[in-house]
């Protein structure tokens, strides 16, 4: 059978014209302790972090390491 | 495509493997390595060490700083003896409590300050019933940035996004662990002379009321690895129905953090704004007045603060928002709630296993050694009650230095061929089906279970129905359960770590047929017993692959408690008078 797809609101959020992934920047990426970012393609071919998981423990290390300040922690609407 | 599933398998030796980089791990990769700079040691985490463990974004304070001249050893001892109600060997609790002010003055060489007074004293503060041990740290934010900055000094070996699945061992020892890479799920075997395990807390067992998998009190990712990589290695477990359960913010399920506002005047309230506990200090017995108050017409339960002065609540802000959960600021921003007007709602948390806060951990002796040769457990994990975050850098110190002089004297065990074999097939099992039941989902399943038939008061029937629903969950893991890249992967590895755990909980639960520790171990239908209950009860994997235990004598006591000194901790309601007033 196949898996359905259950949208979710993500707490990550990432300014994209503050992203730095097209210098290669993965500091948000590496720090996570859950591995929930990524990095991905934007539709006018600069690169953005992204939260990809919904598997977010607000602990905000993404938020403090960041070099340019473009990620925003927020609470996970469930429990806001 | 990221997190593709690839297929690889590297082998590597060591003299000293450490899994988990949190708190302990760092420490014990420090110390085995100054003990011997020539020796190889690894630190390995299934995060990334500059982030990883409960203490990511730092610590507001020590809990249990033992400092000469506001505490003796002897008194600490006997402090936690009672806390955890007696059962406790108290030479590992005596141990540490010798040897953590040289360990303060090591952090503070790190570059990591604790709080002073005006004389230059360290300036600390009674949380506990009895005695002072609750040390602030001021640049607490920059714990996990000092202590990388040693490892990356003393050049220890850090691979980051592996996580250890199995443990190898011999007949006699053990013989090093077996690892898949979270991003590509390549394998990684590492032969090592000793293993410790500092993987936290099994912090992932209960659901959280939000209903939100990862909105746990400990770290998401301390899904209980280290407690089922022992089980199934054949260690011994301590204690494991001595649950982990702690007074939290609701919703947010962070710790309100009394150890930060109550020596400044704040304090747990109820709906009426009346203190209800004595001593905010986290016990099992704290946690049944805490439970029977919001069952309670008095419900629910407050942090209050709004009758402090403003200078004193800045302060308590300026800390609770840039420690350990700084995400707390935002959360009462949402809300609206500001500490100077509004009191805090607080709830009970989801259960866990953790020996940093409770007793339920991985049997170790006071070098931190397991039952295993050569296998050593240190921090949350293990169990040294009450050991917060002082005891896991004391306790990962004492066992990176013991396993540094293990492997000195051993020669590599042999590998088992077959045991890395049969592991490749388990894990990877997931990966060949075209379709099935999703990890997260496996999860949630097993985590309600445990909200609904293991979370105290503990009813034996109950319990029984939780392991027939247990055993139903497994039979869909392990035959139906469908990945589709690595990552997914890490989190179906995980979801077997959070079953094998709530199989323990439940096992161990039933065991103990008497009441102990407050609500940890409340059996309604069982007093508390004594005469026959006055031990560790120790589990481990039975003939039959499920869970067995058995009653393992307390050690006789270094420090004595006087009788009139045994209850302090069940003494902890306010007396009614006092209240009525």
């Amino acid at each position: 059978m196949p898996l359905a797809h259950a949208a979710s609101t993500v707490p990550v959020v990432v300014n994209d014209d503050l992203c730095i992934a097209d210098k290669g920047c993965t500091v948000c990426v590496e720090v996570c302790p859950l591995d929930v970012l990524r990095i991905t393609d934007l539709l006018d071919g600069r690169k953005t972090a992204h939260m990809k998981y919904d598997e977010c423990w607000y602990c905000m290390p993404c938020e403090a390491d960041c070099p340019t300040g473009a990620v925003t922690v927020n609470i996970p609407y469930l429990l806001k | 495509m990221s997190d593709e599933i690839l297929d690889g398998i590297t082998q590597i030796d060591c003299d000293v493997l450490v899994i988990g980089g949190g708190t302990a791990g760092p420490m014990a990769a420090l110390k085995a390595k100054r003990k011997n700079p020539k020796a190889n040691v690894v630190l390995l985490d299934k995060a990334n060490v500059k982030r990883s463990g409960a203490i990511s974004m730092g610590m507001d304070g020590l809990n249990n700083s033992v400092i000469p001249g506001y505490a003796t050893p002897e008194q600490y001892t006997k402090e936690i003896t009672i806390a955890n109600d007696g059962i406790c060997d108290q030479a590992a609790v005596y141990r540490y409590a010798e040897e953590c002010y040289p360990i303060i003055q090591e952090l503070d060489s790190f570059g990591i300050r604790f709080q002073k007074d005006n004389n230059g004293e360290y300036d600390v503060k009674k949380v506990h019933h009895i005695g002072t041990y609750v040390l602030p740290m001021p640049n607490g934010d920059t714990v996990k940035k000092a202590l990388y900055r040693q490892l990356r000094k003393s050049r220890i070996n850090i691979i980051n996004r592996y996580m250890a699945t199995r443990l190898l061992t011999t007949e006699e020892r053990v013989a090093g662990a077996i690892c898949v890479n979270t991003r590509t799920a390549e394998f990684l075997v590492v032969r090592a002379k000793s293993v410790i395990m500092s993987m936290g807390a099994a912090g992932r067992l209960g659901l959280p009321s939000s209903g939100y998998l990862y909105g746990t009190y400990e770290n998401a990712s301390n899904s209980g690895e280290g407690y089922a990589m022992s089980y199934h290695a054949g260690a011994a477990l301590a204690n494991l129905e001595c649950y982990q359960i702690n007074p939290l913010i609701k919703d947010y399920n962070g710790p309100a953090c009394a150890y930060v506002a109550g020596p400044l005047g704040g304090y747990t309230a109820n709906a009426g704004g009346e203190r209800f506990i004595e001593c905010d200090y986290w016990s099992g017995q704290m946690m049944q007045e805490f439970h029977d108050e919001l069952q309670s017409g008095n419900g629910p339960v407050y942090l209050k603060l709004n009758h402090l002065a403003e200078e004193t609540v800045s302060e308590i802000e300026r800390v609770l928002h840039i420690v350990e959960r700084p995400t707390r600021g935002h959360f009462h921003a949402g809300r609206g709630t500001d500490y100077r007007k509004d009191m805090i709602e607080m709830h009970i948390s989801e259960i866990g296993f953790c020996s940093g806060h409770s007793a339920s951990g991985v049997y170790v002796d006071e070098n931190a050694r397991t039952t295993i040769p050569g296998l050593y457990a240190a921090g949350d994990m293990a169990n040294v009650p009450h050991n917060y975050m002082l005891g896991a850098f004391t306790n990962g110190a004492i066992a990176g230095e013991d396993a540094l002089d293990f492997s000195a004297d051993v020669d590599f065990a042999e590998i088992d061929k077959d045991a890395i074999e049969a592991e490749r097939a388990r894990v990877l099992a997931p990966t060949k089906r075209t379709d099935g039941i999703p990890p997260n989902q496996i999860e949630y399943k097993t985590r309600r279970f445990v909200n609904d038939y293991l979370q105290p008061p503990k009813v034996t029937a109950k319990m029984q129905l939780a392991q027939q629903r247990f055993e139903e969950v497994r039979d869909d893991m392990e035959n139906h359960m469908y990945v589709r890249d690595s990552h997914e992967l890490m989190r179906s590895l995980e979801a077997s770590s959070i079953l094998d755990c709530a199989d323990m909980a439940a096992s161990a639960s039933l065991y103990r047929t008497e009441s102990r520790w407050g609500l940890y171990h409340n059996r309604v239908e069982y007093q508390r017993d004594d005469e026959n209950w006055f031990c560790h009860t120790l589990l481990t994997k039975g003939e039959d692959g499920k869970p067995t235990s058995r009653k393992e004598p307390v050690k006789p006591y270094i420090v004595e408690i006087a009788d009139d000194e045994k209850d302090a901790y069940n003494k902890q309601r306010v007396k009614a008078t006092a209240t009525a007033e």
